[in-house]
């Protein structure tokens, strides 16, 4: 039986760029990026399961400069995907569908996400150098 | 006057009976994430204030509320990266079978993923 093309969703290259495009690509694309964390998260639980040594060799990778460097990109991506997402959950409801309201809540999610990002470092790091 | 039946005509254009179950459960994931996440982040920031040590964190792991919490981010986490991947595959790919074969990595991987967490959390938590 001859199966009918079924619609799939529109290229990205069609459109031309928007903030509210950029933005949902973006909530996609940090999803893919902190999947990595997720395997990350893994490997760092099955080190602590494994014992002390092998912790160690989690905790030599994490403070290496490309440790620091993921973590840093992590935490901005979870930010991302965590605001994005609750702008996501008022559409959901039924709130914000206006093109003003789209590009308002845009703006407001990339810096809440920013905002975010750095307080969750500063306060971080003002207590570790304080301990 | 076509000779195909009803059936064959409406067949592969409804509903697949599956889309508000994803749906639904993606939501409930995020839902679930928002707190946990922000736990997660807490926690590793408390523990990486007090020096990241082993012991510490086997401190933290063997309480009861920080490893249910753990168990519950691992199981929302895998499966909302499960629902996730699934969708941005049925966007993007579109071979079927190039397709099958990503979905049935995915599902199985954030299978083995999980439970590889679940069981390394437990070890943690339990271990002497």
């Amino acid at each position: 039986m001859a199966l009918r093309d079924r619609p799939l969703s529109p290229h990205l290259l069609i459109y031309r760029p928007q903030l509210t495009s950029v933005l949902s690509i973006f909530h996609r694309l940090t999803g893919v990026f902190l999947i990595s964390g997720t395997a990350l998260l893994c490997l760092w639980l099955l080190s602590a399961a494994a014992g002390p040594e092998y912790y160690a060799w989690s905790q030599w990778f994490l403070t290496s400069w490309l440790g620091y460097a993921l973590l840093g990109a992590w935490s901005y991506c979870l930010f991302y995907h965590l605001c994005n997402g609750i702008r996501h959950m008022f559409w959901d409801i039924g709130l914000g569908f206006s093109l003003r309201a789209t590009y308002a809540s845009g703006v407001l999610m990339v810096l809440a996400s920013l905002g975010l990002t750095a307080l969750s470092w500063g306060i971080g790091l003002a207590f570790y150098f304080t301990q | 006057m076509s000779i195909q039946t009803p059936l064959a005509r409406v067949r592969y254009l409804g509903s697949a009976k599956e889309g508000s179950h994803h749906w639904w459960w993606q939501r409930l994931t995020s839902l679930m994430l928002v707190p946990l996440t922000l736990w997660f982040v807490a926690s590793v920031w408390w523990l990486v204030i007090g020096g990241a040590t082993y012991e510490a964190l086997q401190d933290w792991l063997s309480g009861p509320i920080a490893a249910i919490l753990m168990l519950l981010l691992i199981g929302a986490m895998f499966y909302h990266v499960k629902l996730g991947l699934q969708v941005i595959v049925e966007d993007y790919v579109h071979h079927k079978g190039a397709k099958w074969t990503f979905l049935v990595i995915i599902t199985l991987g954030c299978l083995v993923g999980a439970v590889a967490a679940i069981y390394a959390t437990i070890a943690v938590a339990f271990g002497g």
